[in-house]
């Protein structure tokens, strides 16, 4: 059976800051540009993004790419490639002065100049003293984004597909990457879209932990699709965790509220980040407070009848404070946790925020893979940017501010490149006899399953098991039993059914969908931090509490086939300046 | 954990309100409006699932009228609704506004 198949010059999946600055930049250059989105585009969870956008424009005292390049380093525990860091850094500016031409509604100075807030982790010359880098929105940068984008991408006819879920790509004998065979959710019908470029930008897949702050749609499909076409995925083991999300909700509370007096509490009443922080506290680094939150837990001095969270304190500031600067906190604590925090305190937990690894790309935003002793051989036609791609500009660890900025930075540069290599020459390459075939034998076998495994049942396991044994403190006897466990549910997930085999908007067959996906993404990251053998930004490891440069200054490859492990080298030299070389990483 | 009681239920259960007349919504419709309540925002994706999960088989025409044109808004603009910052301008939403605040 032969799927029918659409044509465009470029291909892209997601429709978040990532996608959308891409595809903007191939239709004004008169490319044909389809665009895929599981939901309406500006619903990407870009939305949510309120903080800003870093970068050195120096609006409110000196600031130099340089710094922030020098910052984001050093927050990547050097595990950060330094071309690329340069490349973002210094492209900063150009790309926030772009966005505030196309109409997006920066807060300002009274000189009319950008305003910057601070930022945890920017500094101005080397770590000597904080910077103000951060651009924003008022506290809905994130959305001004996305609907600046969209606007712009609807006037350059951009075809947007909306409410179409990619399955599968499509490679041909020599591992060009030709589409994505995909399902439009309103019909059933399963389709490829061929491309001359294939993007992925499908943004990250933090729902593969319990506690998480992503929208329900951040499954990881890029992740899957990628893994089941025989590629590896890179830096999977290091995700960032926010302290204080709501326990059992995942919605984040911002660091605003311990800014504002707000203290942590265990079991007994302690504040405990005393211990730990004796001279920040409550308001020490994101990593610090999770990981001093996560042992107080699992000493047995959590709080509620789990023991699994702790609780964050803020009815001493007095009604009018709450009132007056935490409004929105107020209202998230009573919906969400079903406390007043006027009167009591919010239960909280370290939660899943960003994923810093992703499909491997270079500073073109082409995919790159091992191969013939090159670690990074150009996969042909594939491309992937923003939350998906590991390029690597946050190494082990995220800078708040520098994930929209990637998106924008090398949306654009990838969108630039594939303009260059002037597809409107060329014309599509055939398709393989076999195209799309195993997309559509994976929904037909989904279809057809007698199987008893439901599954919101084991994505609802795999949740819990990565909390629980890929969580804040790893070690190797959690990891080891963590890697069994998802091995297991991996062959359970084999037998899930569904009920439900109705042909328009199945969210039932769509969610099955997405848990292979989820499985993938789960699997490379608890096998990565499995073999990394050392405490580096974002992988914290109690038997291996220090950062080991002689061993495992390198980034980690996962492929799915056997679980297979490989490793390569962490690029050290940038562009144009000098090396950072390693050092401590203190604040 | 002790807390506020649960507000009062402001659309009660359409089973007791014993009214045949009204015309439920058909598989598609409420297929394709589960879909939609999928957000960019985890507070309107909790929220939205809670509200379907207890009451989505029970929504009549003009409920889903409501609520699709509650999806319209953009993510910011809907949790500000359920939050109780801002009212929707038609007040014809009124009743599934107060349905999604207690959800
Ligand atoms: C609460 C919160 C606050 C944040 N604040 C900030 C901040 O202030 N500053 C900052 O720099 N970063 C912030 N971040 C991180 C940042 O928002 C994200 O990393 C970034 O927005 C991801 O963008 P993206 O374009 O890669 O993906 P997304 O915006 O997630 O978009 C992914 C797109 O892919 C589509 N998609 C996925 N799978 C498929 C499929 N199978 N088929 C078709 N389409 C698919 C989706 O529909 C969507 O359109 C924050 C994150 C959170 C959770």
């Amino acid at each position: 059976m032969t799927l029918p198949v659409r044509h465009f010059d470029a291909v892209i999946v997601g429709a978040g800051g990532a996608g959308m600055r891409a595809s903007l930049q191939l239709a004004q250059a008169g490319l044909s540009v389809a665009v895929l989105s599981k939901v309406f585009p500006t619903r990407s969870h870009t939305v949510a993004a309120q903080g800003g956008i870093g970068a050195s424009l120096g609006n409110m005292s000196e600031d130099h790419w340089i710094w922030h390049m020098y910052d984001t380093i050093k927050g990547s525990d050097w595990l950060g490639d330094q071309d690329a860091i340069e490349f973002m850094c210094k492209a900063a500016p150009k790309v926030v002065y772009e966005l505030e031409h196309f109409g997006m509604p920066f807060d300002r100075n009274a000189d009319g100049t950008i305003y910057q807030r601070p930022f945890g982790g920017h500094s101005a010359n080397f770590g000597e003293k904080p910077v103000q880098r951060a651009c924003a929105v008022a506290d809905r940068t994130g959305h001004a984004l996305l609907h600046t984008l969209y606007q712009r991408n609807v006037k350059a006819q951009t075809q947007f597909f909306v409410e179409w879920m990619a399955l599968d790509l499509v490679r041909d004998a020599d591992g060009e990457v030709l589409g994505v065979t995909a399902l439009e959710m309103e019909t059933g019908e399963i389709v490829i879209l061929q491309g001359k470029a294939t993007i992925f930008a499908t943004g990250g897949a933090g729902r593969i932990f319990a506690a998480s702050t992503n929208a329900f749609i951040n499954t990881g499909d890029g992740l899957g699709m990628t893994a089941r076409a025989g590629l590896p995925l890179e830096d999977m083991e290091f995700w960032q965790f926010h302290p204080t999300g709501v326990a059992g909700a995942g919605v984040l509370i911002t660091e605003g509220v311990r800014g504002e007096g707000g203290i942590l509490l265990n079991s007994q009443g302690e504040r405990f980040m005393e211990r730990y922080a004796p001279n920040l506290k409550d308001l020490a680094s994101r990593d610090v407070v999770s990981r001093s939150m996560d042992q107080e837990i699992k000493e047995g001095r959590g709080v509620g009848p789990h023991k699994d969270h702790v609780l964050l304190k803020l009815d001493h500031l007095g009604p009018e404070v709450i009132m007056k600067r935490l409004p929105s906190i107020r209202e998230i604590a009573i919906k969400f946790a079903n406390v007043d925090p006027i009167k009591e305190p919010i239960p909280v937990v370290p939660t899943i925020h960003y994923q810093m690894g992703g499909i491997p790309v270079n500073i073109h935003g082409q995919v790159v893979a091992p191969q013939g002793g090159n670690p990074n051989a150009v996969v042909p036609g594939f491309y992937a940017v923003g939350e998906c791609s590991c390029v690597s500009v946050h190494g082990a660890n995220r800078l708040g501010t520098n994930s929209l900025l990637d998106l924008v930075v090398f949306g654009r540069a990838t969108g630039d490149f594939i303009v260059g290599e002037n597809l409107k020459a060329r014309s599509h390459k055939p398709l393989p006899k076999d195209a799309g075939e195993a997309a559509r034998e994976r929904v037909a076998r989904l279809d057809a399953s007698k199987g008893t495994e439901r599954v919101q049942d084991v994505a609802n396991t795999l949740r819990k098991t990565m909390q629980a044994h890929c969580g804040v403190f790893r070690n190797q006897q959690l990891l080891s039993e963590g890697v069994t466990r998802v091995m297991e549910l991996a062959e359970r997930a084999q037998h899930v059914a569904i009920g439900d085999r109705s042909q328009t908007f199945n969210t039932a067959r769509v969610e099955a969908l997405e848990l292979d996906n989820l499985m993938e993404t789960a699997k490379a990251t608890i096998v990565s931090a499995e073999a990394r053998r050392e405490s580096r930004g974002a992988q914290a490891r109690s038997d291996y509490p220090t950062r080991d440069d002689v061993n495992w200054l390198k980034h980690t490859l996962w492929y799915s086939e056997g679980n297979r492990l490989d490793y390569k080298p962490v690029n050290l030299t940038p562009l144009t300046v000098e090396s950072f070389p390693p050092k401590a990483r203190t604040y | 954990m002790t807390g506020s009681p649960p507000p009062a239920d402001p659309m009660p259960s359409r089973a007791d309100a014993g009214d045949g007349a009204r015309a439920m919504l058909d598989a598609t419709r409420l297929a394709r409006m589960r879909w939609r309540c999928r957000r960019g925002m985890l507070e309107n994706d909790i929220v939205l699932t809670r509200f379907l999960d207890a009451r989505g088989t029970d929504l009549d025409e003009a409920d889903a009228r409501a609520l699709d044109a509650l999806l319209d808004l953009t993510d910011g603009e809907l949790w500000d609704v359920i939050a109780g910052r801002s009212e929707p301008a038609d007040a014809a939403l009124a009743t599934m506004v107060a349905a999604l605040r207690a959800a």
